[in-house]
């Protein structure tokens, strides 16, 4: 049995169309005109217990959207996700007790107290047992060199090490299943390299799975032996990274993702094969 | 594809090492929680103690100005609303302490954090979001107790005697009233911050709550002032057993049976805002979009 299993997941948002000019407003307080968003159309997304799951689109193809349902904040509008024999958003309670997110545009530490006491706070949350906890934020301490941010209220702290912090947040109740949104996302290449390190390290000491969205295709080569990736909600490519390679015959991830996002296919043979599935794909890598 | 995947796994550590997967928590450990919320607001609170200094000065200014307006309103005549001069000073002066006690910026918090998208880190965690709510409120009332309400109320007191509670009794249970409005007041807020899941300008909903709450409870003008009608319309809602009929047990208006009967009344409104609360939040969080993709 997988780990996660999601089957035909779905999100369809209701997006309200503003129509121009003081008549279009006028009309719109009386009827207003909506457009469905498919977000996440009928994808199906397997993962077992271990793994390391690269999750990559364009902005806005639906990567946030189908991790907000995988980890219960989003209720899909058909398909169906179940982790362990849980239904994330309605055993919401119990599920997220075996869960870890970090959004890497979001902190979710508490703003004005130190750090500290966000993980205290935390402790009670999820029930850590003193021991338990002590030893682990000490581990954590050793690789992510915590001790000076402790004593800091959050918002004293830079981009990369709050995001040290949120990690350890994250992962202080060993939770089974890490999902990561861009934890990455506007940091140094030093900084980069040190959550990558912990990342494998926390993957091979305690079995998390993690499940990871990223623009910096540099966290899917360090990281991710397995890649997904979604354009405008629907599922290109799952699989191994070596099969990519292999599939293009060459090795650079950077530009065969971009040529998928623009809608092309795999070499073999004719390379106007995929030009069909229209070339004005996402915004590209660049976030 | 999964399996090769997983036999990448760095270390060659045996997979039999499944994680555990934590059952719900217990009660007791909830109510460590809680506890913890309270306390850690209470501390939270106390790094912006000079804020609450000025909020005595407002609060003067604030039962100055009704205490020279009701003494306009009496010159001649002995009593008002059944309340003599006397009275409605005190009535004036334990209504605003008493809300320093209650008042709290849940309404705004809630539709802040549904508005900006906050609300996903709380579905990501394991417990039940309107009780942290309330622990943490709570945990702010008591700060504002201790360091705003008791020393405005021996402030006031010093510049102008007010009357005292009238015998323990009454002085007991309207302890307890006013803990029950509290707790009902923050249900009303709860549920007023919900709306924003409904509508994205929220304050205007909070601007209405506020005003509806002070003109309705008793705050700004005691019940027995309205008109029957008014009166009988008011009745239908939980608001005065916020702040008008704990006063009225301070000044010994209502004692005995009658005042053990204001308790049950909150409970019973607590209970009936409760189940309102579950409801919405129950509809909302199915209905939740994230802000900000």
């Amino acid at each position: 049995m997988a780990l996660i299993e999601a089957r035909g997941l779905t999100k369809v948002f209701k997006l309200f169309r503003r129509r121009e000019g003081v008549s279009g407003a006028f009309r719109d307080l009386f009827v207003r005109e909506y457009r469905n968003l498919r977000a996440v159309d009928g994808i199906d997304f397997v993962v077992e217990e271990g793994e390391m799951v690269g999750y990559i689109g364009a902005n806005g193809a639906g990567k946030s959207t189908t991790i907000k349902m995988l980890t219960g904040i989003l209720v899909p509008t058909s398909g169906t996700v179940v982790v362990k024999g849980y239904v994330p958003h309605k055993d919401r309670e119990v599920y997220t007790r075996n869960i870890g997110v970090v959004f890497g545009q979001r902190s979710q530490l508490w703003w004005d107290i130190a750090v500290i006491e966000s993980f205290k706070l935390l402790r009670r949350i999820y029930d850590i047992p003193q021991e338990e906890y002590d030893q682990r934020l000490k581990k954590f301490d050793d690789i992510l060199e915590l001790s000076p941010l402790l004593h800091l209220p959050v918002r004293k702290l830079s981009l990369g090490q709050r995001m040290r912090c949120d990690l350890t947040a994250a992962l202080l109740h060993n939770p089974a299943i890490l999902f990561l949104d861009e934890p990455t996302i506007g940091l140094d290449v030093l900084a980069k390299s040190k959550i990558r390190d912990f990342l494998k390290e926390i993957n091979k000491e305690y079995k998390t799975t993690v499940i990871l969205t990223t623009h910096d295709l540099g966290d899917i080569e360090a990281l991710c032996p397995r890649v997904a990736i979604i354009d405008r909600g629907k599922m290109l490519y799952d699989g191994s990274v070596e099969d990519i390679y292999s599939q293009w015959g060459h090795d650079n991830l950077e530009d065969i993702v971009k040529r998928i996002y623009q809608g092309q296919r795999p070499d073999r043979g004719s390379n106007d094969h995929g030009s069909d599935i229209s070339s004005s794909g996402g915004d590209g890598l660049v976030s | 594809m999964t399996m090769a995947a997983i036999s990448l796994l760095p270390g060659g550590m045996a997979l039999s090492a499944e994680h555990r997967w934590s059952p719900p928590s217990h009660l007791g450990n909830r109510i460590m929680l809680y506890i913890e919320l309270i306390r850690m607001e209470f501390v939270n609170n106390l790094a912006y103690r000079s804020s609450y200094l000025t909020g005595i000065f407002n609060y003067s200014i604030q039962i100055g100005a009704y205490f020279f307006l009701w003494d306009a309103i009496y010159s001649g005549r002995r009593i008002l609303g059944g309340l003599n001069k006397e009275e409605m000073i005190t009535y004036v002066i334990v209504a605003w302490v008493v809300r320093s006690f209650y008042f709290s910026n849940l309404d705004r918090r809630v539709a802040v954090e549904i508005r900006e998208g906050k609300i996903a880190l709380e579905l990501i965690r394991p417990y039940n979001y309107q009780m942290v709510k309330f622990a943490r409120a709570f945990g702010e009332a008591l700060f504002r107790m201790l360091f705003f309400a008791l020393p405005a109320g021996i402030f006031f007191y010093l510049i102008r005697p007010f009357g005292l509670p009238a015998g323990w009794p009454n002085g007991l249970i309207f302890l307890v009233t006013i803990a029950g409005s509290f707790v009902i007041n923050a249900q009303i807020s709860m549920i007023a911050g919900f709306l924003a899941f409904f509508t994205q300008s929220t304050s205007g909903i909070y601007r209405a709550k506020r005003v509806v709450m002070d003109l309705f409870s008793g705050l700004l003008l005691p019940i027995s002032f309205y008109p029957d009608w008014a009166r009988d319309i008011i009745k239908l809602f939980p608001f005065q057993v916020v702040s008008y009929m704990p006063n009225l047990i301070y000044l010994g208006k209502i004692t005995g049976a009658a005042a053990l009967k204001v308790v049950i009344l909150q409970l019973f409104w607590v209970a009936v805002l409760g189940v309102i609360g579950f409801f919405f939040w129950r509809f909302a969080v199915k209905h939740v979009v994230i802000q900000g993709g």
